[in-house]
């Protein structure tokens, strides 16, 4: 029979659990410190020590997700023997010969390996957040775009709406739209309809916008974004995918489509901000008088030139939603009820937090150390495409 | 308050040898070398230079205030023979707004929002002489009397944002006399300003310069200007000091290649775009941190020798006879001054050929919501009434005119981005009025194309130089495959004189004169018959405004293109155009060939204009004709003439007509238009507003 | 101004009208009232029955319809069932149908029953209200003079090693939400087991077993109590105002007219207080009104987290027991609480700035 490890073993035991991780990150910052002046505003993040230790903690937890299935000790869902929330370090009494011995972060109320729970936490994250930003980004910038460039009514009318958003309190938001009723009546598919068409929409005005001149190599961008889009959109809106390859679990699309919901009218604001300054310009003008139509200048000569503040939002904005899926996780929304998921596995934890505090404790640094970075890398990539 | 220790007949600024540099990350950036100047009580010290030259550097390291990056790395600054450079923070206090006042380029900037202008210029003596703020407010009132605002309670209860740009130079102003300094910084105190502004900005200036004693040192890039205000005069270049001296001196006598350079590369009277043109100083102005070894200017030079002037630092050299008059140059005895230049290609005149765009009786009004919070009424604003004129291929047609006369809706309206309210516009026998440009056939978009103002914006910063040019191309539907617009834009970087490895680069790599070369060469991808120059130059350096100037001329001269160039700056208008159009207020006030326009009979406002553009020339002789106040907004024109709320001539007219009646077109000898209310006696009395001595 | 007032009240009026019917529309989806039947019913009700059920207590016909009753401006529903009972929304039990008054919605004050608390949505709501008020007053007295502080100190010196060290804090906690600040703080000072505690514990510093307590009731306010609730919400906003602050507060430091005031000999104290303040301080005031969407979500995470007995905790319960007319009453406060906030900082942001209130 082992003792319980000490703090320092535990220490050197998750450290050795991650080894695939920091192989990873040295390969990845060897590779772009050595190329960083090639790199462009991403070499240049090499430059900033805030933006570096960021890039460093976000990657640690992409990595993680990544390689999460070779790091976990246990399988996550599984509950370990009869003896609940130990303490972290203490030994699996009921091992078999080829599982690992030790809970490093303890146990929960079930028995089950915290450690292995925050590992698999990550992958369940990362999977979401920066797909429902994209998404977000992609409903943001085709109705912003236009809205500060034409202002006027259609204008008017898109902010007002974007602000009714706004003016919800997120929270409620989350009660009303994210229900085991709700997924009866539809109405998640209904928003998975309308806001998963807005990258088709983006994608094919864009190519269309620059290559209409061109109408072969037009036909072919185009066609190539109508196939492979209305295909994946038939398989993650409505599930109906013929070939079985683009689907979406009906819970997953709920908190998906809701996350997406909440976040796009702020990056609307942002957008047609930035638009409403950058069509001032005179290359602008420069191309309204050579006969570009609209759409060629907000999505070809305006909003390459918003990239700047929109990657740094974009950042900040995982981050965000981030916070907004453990939200959802913390108040048992839209998740399965075992789901390793940082924002649930801090709700369980909760219910024995006086007594046996590493349960949360866990998962919450871990959502904080992601955010952090998400903050940080967001921080560094600001102040660095603001010099020169 | 006086320093009584020190002596007038000194210096009351001695800068000795000052090295100023900047630190990056990467590397230090020397702004300044080797600086030395002084100026003595009640004198006017101008600096001159372009953008970059370390000219504003050299008035903040006065006012030691360089920043967190920046550094004073050698030479000393002495004030009234106190060294500023070894000052504590709490002496420098006592010595700024009391002693050394600055005024600023952008008024608007440099007042704080959210203050009473009362409440910001009572602040200097409240802090430097302890005065009670009943009494600092009273000086305030006073002072703002002193700088000739109309009604000054009013003023120094308001907020910045209530007065016109001209007005707030003058509070800057005020508040830089509020403690009676000895030594007054001017920071380019009138690049902002409309140049009939700017000429009541100089009178005061120099007015109160006198009224005080107090010693200036004038910053700016405009060499007229510096010799209507200063004494004396040091030209910069690239961070030193080529020349210094009393300003006559240095304009006559110049002893220095690049002053030289400089003065035959602006439009001065005599210059003409044919017989006389200018010449422009070869290659660029060179980078902080590659600055060349030895003479800073040889790489530009026409008397540059190898082996001597890169071989090691060039100190300044008195030149005997003259007063404190000193050069950079290691050749200038040798140099043989007044040698024609040897660079001057003569030119032949283009033909002029059929009209090619007339516009008839043409109106542009926009309405506006008033009010303060979007809701409010509507008014309507005119911003073009009754244009009408003709343009013909291969002719020069300038637009002059100040901000708010009209000139920018009127190119918008011809390029189709706006429709016009009535009229006629008629390109190459097609009434194009109503038809905005998403309508217009491929042909006449890229046979009407537009040069931008302001090089920083006119190229997208995110496509490489090429994919631009390549782009107008496709849009004009050039060529069949990619290939030949590919060498459709390699050709026309070379019609631009821009090396073709530029194709590649992106726009930040480029100079603003580099910029604007492309811009020209995007705007002439359809082979366009008329191209709207809208002031392309006047962003540029002086010594690039030639180059870029001269590229337009010579492109019109080989495709006959008609070209429209607005303008505010008379100076490059009388160089460049045929025929001349004055605009105030959205009305066309004066019309004619060049030699009419700038000859009497002339509208008072061109009078006034004329009068106001400073010409650095200390052979002519320029009538001061300063206007009252302010343009009125567009928003809210005065009844009757636009112009006579500041017109000189408006007693001359019986009755009041000027008030009530909006003047009609007079057609005077040769077609020369003028819309004005005076007897044709009285415009036969008007006397020119230049004069050039005999040489 | 008053132009400007009325429109913005007319634009708030929609909204909030626009906000209630989709509250009003999701909260009374077929599949919600199915389960209201069913609890206020019996579970083991037949599918005929429950559609019965919903016909039968007003919850059938159009979904405008009910949302006009449910506002008082269409008259309550009234039915006899087979029995000759006649029921309406507007009849109280026992009570005579020709007395009955025709609408009862919001606007007549009438908010409903609770089926949770089983007694009237106002007065449990208002009681509910004035606990959230409690704790919002101590946020707001902890956390807006702390970020402005932070704000601007970080950034009348921007790049000093204060500044970065202010800016780090800020950035921790914008990266802290309240399920995390909230549980690292109950495991740092209130646990028995971890952090703090035992140690002061076993030093006889403190009498009980914890510094503070984990869980929090509005009837018994102490500082020992209040400390972390009141930390965990104000912690999340703290970050964000302060690095608002910071950003504005640098954009100010920078700008000509602040030179003009150095130059001017205007010392850095009063450079900072009488030119930069007012300037810097305008963006921050709208930030702190619009942040008040987001510390309602902060509450409810307190709340629930705490146990203290107040709004969110309310609205928590109201959704998770299916309790319609609570969620409704609910829903109406937050959109009023947030509407308000937006207009105070429309109205606030013109007053401050005098560039927009003299144009």
């Amino acid at each position: 029979m082992d003792d319980a490890l000490t703090w320092g073993a535990i220490i050197g035991q998750i450290l050795m659990q991650f080894l695939p991780v920091w192989i990873a990150l040295v390969a990845t910052y060897a590779v772009s410190i050595t190329f960083k002046r090639r790199l462009g505003l991403y070499g240049k993040l090499f430059d900033s020590p805030v933006g570096m230790i960021g890039f460093g903690i976000v990657m640690f937890w992409v990595f993680t997700a990544v390689f999460a299935d070779q790091i976990v000790t246990f399988d996550p869902l599984a509950q370990l023997g009869s003896k609940k929330n130990l303490a972290p370090g203490s030994v699996f009494a009921d091992a078999a010969e080829d599982q690992y011995k030790y809970f490093l972060f303890g146990g929960d109320h079930l028995a089950r390996d915290v450690f292995s729970r925050m590992v698999m936490g990550a992958r369940s994250v990362l999977s979401i957040a920066p797909a429902a930003t994209a998404f977000a980004f992609m409903v943001g910038i085709t109705l912003g775009v236009p809205a500060g460039y034409f202002g006027g009514r259609l204008d008017t009318t898109l902010s007002f709406v974007a602000n009714l958003v706004l003016a919800f309190p997120v929270i409620l938001l989350f009660y009303l739209l994210v229900t085991p009723e709700i997924r009866l009546t539809g109405i998640p598919v209904v928003l998975a309809a309308l806001l998963f068409i807005f990258p088709i929409v983006f994608l094919t005005i864009l190519f269309n916008s620059r290559y209409f001149t061109d109408p072969k190599k037009r036909n072919l961008y185009v066609g190539m974004v109508l196939v492979v889009g209305l295909w994946a959109y038939s398989g993650l809106a409505f599930n109906m995918d013929p070939l079985g390859v683009w689907s979406m679990d009906p819970n997953l699309l709920n908190v998906f489509v809701s996350v997406v919901f909440v976040n796009s009218p702020t990056v609307f604001r942002i957008v047609r901000g930035i638009v409403m300054d950058l069509k001032a310009r005179d290359y602008v003008a420069a191309g309204q008088t050579r006969g570009e139509g609209p759409w060629y200048i907000m999505l070809w000569e305006i909003l390459p030139n918003a990239r700047g503040p929109l990657i740094v939002d974009f950042c900040l904005r995982i981050g965000y939603t981030t916070i907004l899926l453990g939200t959802l996780g913390f108040f048992g929304l839209g998740v399965a009820p075992d789901s390793p998921d940082w924002g649930s596995t801090i709700d369980d934890g909760r219910k024995t937090l006086s007594l046996f505090p590493h349960a949360a404790v866990v998962p919450a640094l871990a959502l904080m150390s992601l955010v952090l970075g998400l903050n940080l890398l967001a921080d560094g990539l600001r102040e660095e495409s603001l010099r020169d | 308050m006086t320093d009584t220790t020190w002596d007038p007949s000194k210096p009351i600024l001695e800068i000795d040898h000052l090295s100023i540099s900047f630190f990056t990350r990467l590397r230090e950036i020397p702004a300044v070398m080797d600086f030395s100047c002084t100026v003595m009580a009640g004198e006017a010290m101008g600096l001159v230079g372009e953008s970059g030259c370390g000219k504003s550097t050299v008035a903040l390291a006065v006012m030691r205030d360089l920043g967190k990056n920046g550094r004073i790395t050698g030479g000393s600054i002495k004030f009234k023979g106190r060294n500023l450079t070894t000052m504590n923070d709490e002496e420098l206090r006592h010595i700024r707004g009391s002693e050394i006042a600055m005024i600023y380029q952008e008024p608007m900037a440099s007042l704080n929002p959210a203050m009473k202008i009362g409440a910001q210029l009572a602040e200097v003596p409240m802090i430097h002489s302890g005065m009670s703020k009943a009494e600092a407010w009273k000086l305030a009132r006073q002072i703002v009397a002193d700088v000739r605002l109309p009604d000054p309670d009013r003023i120094i209860n308001a907020y910045p944002h209530q007065l016109s740009g001209g007005q707030q130079q003058r509070i800057v102003i005020a508040m830089a006399l509020m403690a009676k300094p000895a030594l007054l910084i001017l920071d380019e105190p009138t690049t902002a300003l409309d140049v009939t502004v700017e000429a009541g900005i100089v009178d005061l200036v120099k007015d109160l310069g006198e009224k005080y004693g107090t010693s200036m040192l004038f910053i700016s890039h405009n060499l007229g200007l510096v010799m209507d205000v200063c004494d004396r005069i040091c030209v910069m270049y690239s961070g030193e000091a080529v020349e210094t001296g009393a300003v006559k001196e240095v304009f006559d006598v110049m002893r220095h290649p690049y002053t030289q350079a400089l003065f035959r590369s602006i439009p001065l009277p005599g210059a003409d775009k044919n017989a006389r043109p200018l010449i422009s100083i070869p290659g660029n102005f060179p980078l902080p941190h590659e600055r060349p070894p030895g003479c800073n200017f040889g790489p530009r030079c026409d008397y540059f020798q190898q082996g001597r002037c890169d071989a090691g630092d060039i100190p300044m050299d008195p030149v005997p006879g003259g007063d404190r008059h000193e050069t950079r140059c290691l050749r200038w005895t040798e140099i043989d001054w007044a040698a024609p230049p040897a660079r001057r290609a003569v030119k032949t005149k283009a033909p002029i050929g059929k009209v090619v765009l007339k516009m008839e009786d043409l109106k542009k009004y926009y309405s506006v919501s008033t009010g303060a919070f979007g809701g409010g009424m509507t008014k309507v604003v005119k911003a073009n009434e009754t244009l009408s004129f003709e343009a013909r291929q291969g002719e020069t047609l300038a637009i002059v005119g100040e901000s708010g006369c009209g000139k920018s809706t009127f190119a918008k309206v011809l390029m189709g981005l706006e429709t016009a309210t009535s009229g006629s516009i008629m390109l190459f026998d097609e009434n194009v009025q109503s038809t905005p440009i998403q309508k217009r056939n491929t042909d006449v978009v890229s046979s009407v194309q537009m040069v931008f103002q302001n090089p920083f914006d006119t190229l997208n910063p995110s496509m490489t130089v090429g994919r631009q040019i390549i782009r107008a191309l496709e849009i004009f539907k050039y060529g069949n495959s990619d290939e030949d617009r590919r060498n459709r834009m390699l050709e026309l970087l070379d019609l631009v004189k821009l090396p073709r490895a530029f194709a590649d680069r992106m726009p930040r790599q480029l100079s603003g004169g580099q910029k604007q070369r492309v811009g020209i060469a995007r705007a002439f991808a359809g082979g366009a018959k008329v191209v709207v120059a809208d002031e392309p130059v006047s962003a540029l350096d002086v010594s690039v405004q030639a180059a870029v100037t001269d590229l337009l001329m010579d492109i019109q001269r080989e495709n006959g293109t008609t070209l429209l160039f607005i303008s505010h700056d008379l100076s490059i208008v009388r160089y460049l155009s045929d025929r001349v159009m004055v605009m105030y207020l959205g009305h066309v006030v004066e019309m004619g060939t060049t030699d009419q326009v700038f000859q009497p009979p002339y509208h008072p406002y061109t009078e006034a204009l004329l009068s106001a553009v400073p010409i650095a020339d200390t052979k002519v002789e320029r009538k001061r004709i300063v206007l009252e106040g302010d343009i009125p907004s567009a928003m809210n024109p005065p009844p009757g003439c636009p112009f006579q709320t500041r017109c000189r001539w408006k007693s001359k007219v019986p009755g009041n007509r000027c008030e009530t009646e909006m003047p009609g077109v007079r057609t005077l000898a040769g077609g020369h238009q003028i819309k004005c209310h005076l007897s044709t006696e009285v415009l036969q009395q008007m006397e020119p507003v230049i004069k050039v001595a005999a040489e | 101004m008053l132009i400007f007032i009325a429109r913005r009240l007319g634009i708030m009026l929609l909204t909030a009208f626009v906000l209630t019917f989709v509250v009003f529309f999701l909260t009374n989806l077929p599949p919600n009232l199915e389960k209201l039947a069913r609890s206020e019913g019996s579970v083991r009700m037949s599918d005929e029955s429950v559609t019965a059920w919903i016909e039968q207590n007003g919850h059938g016909g159009s979904v405008l319809t009910r949302y006009g009753q449910w506002l008082g401006m269409v008259p309550g529903w009234v039915l006899t069932d087979e029995k000759g009972v006649t029921r309406g929304r507007c009849i109280a039990q026992r009570q005579d149908p020709a007395e009955a008054s025709r609408f009862c919605g919001i606007l007549q004050g009438d908010w409903g029953n609770s089926t949770f608390f089983k007694k009237a949505v106002l007065p449990s709501l208002g009681e509910k209200l004035g606990a959230t008020g409690w704790l919002m007053l101590w946020v707001m007295i902890v956390m807006v003079p702390t970020a402005l502080v932070i704000g601007v100190v970080s950034g009348m010196r921007e790049g000093t090693r204060t500044d970065r060290a202010l800016s780090t804090f800020s950035i921790a906690s914008t990266a802290t939400p309240e399920y995390v600040s909230g549980v690292i703080l109950v495991a740092l000072f209130a646990s028995p087991v971890t952090g703090l505690s035992p140690i002061l514990a076993e030093w006889g510093w403190i009498d009980g077993k914890t510094l503070f307590l984990g869980a929090a009731s509005p009837d018994k306010i102490t500082f020992w109590s209040f400390t972390l609730p009141v930390l965990t919400i104000a912690l999340y906003g703290i970050g964000y105002i302060a690095r608002m602050t910071r950003a504005s507060m640098t954009e100010v430091m920078t700008a000509q007219y602040i030179r003009t005031a150095r130059l001017k000999g205007v010392s850095f104290g009063q450079v900072v207080i009488r030119h930069a303040l007012r300037n810097a301080l305008i963006a921050p005031f709208t930030v702190i009104m619009l942040q008040f969407p987001w510390l309602l979500n902060g509450v409810v995470i307190v709340e629930t987290l705490f146990n203290y007995k107040g709004f969110g905790w309310t609205l928590v319960q109201a959704a998770g027991n299916n309790d319609i007319n609570l969620l409704l009453g609910c829903s109406v406060v937050a959109v009023f609480v947030v509407l308000v906030t937006q207009l105070i900082s429309d109205i606030g942001y013109v007053f401050l700035n005098p560039r927009i209130r003299i144009s």
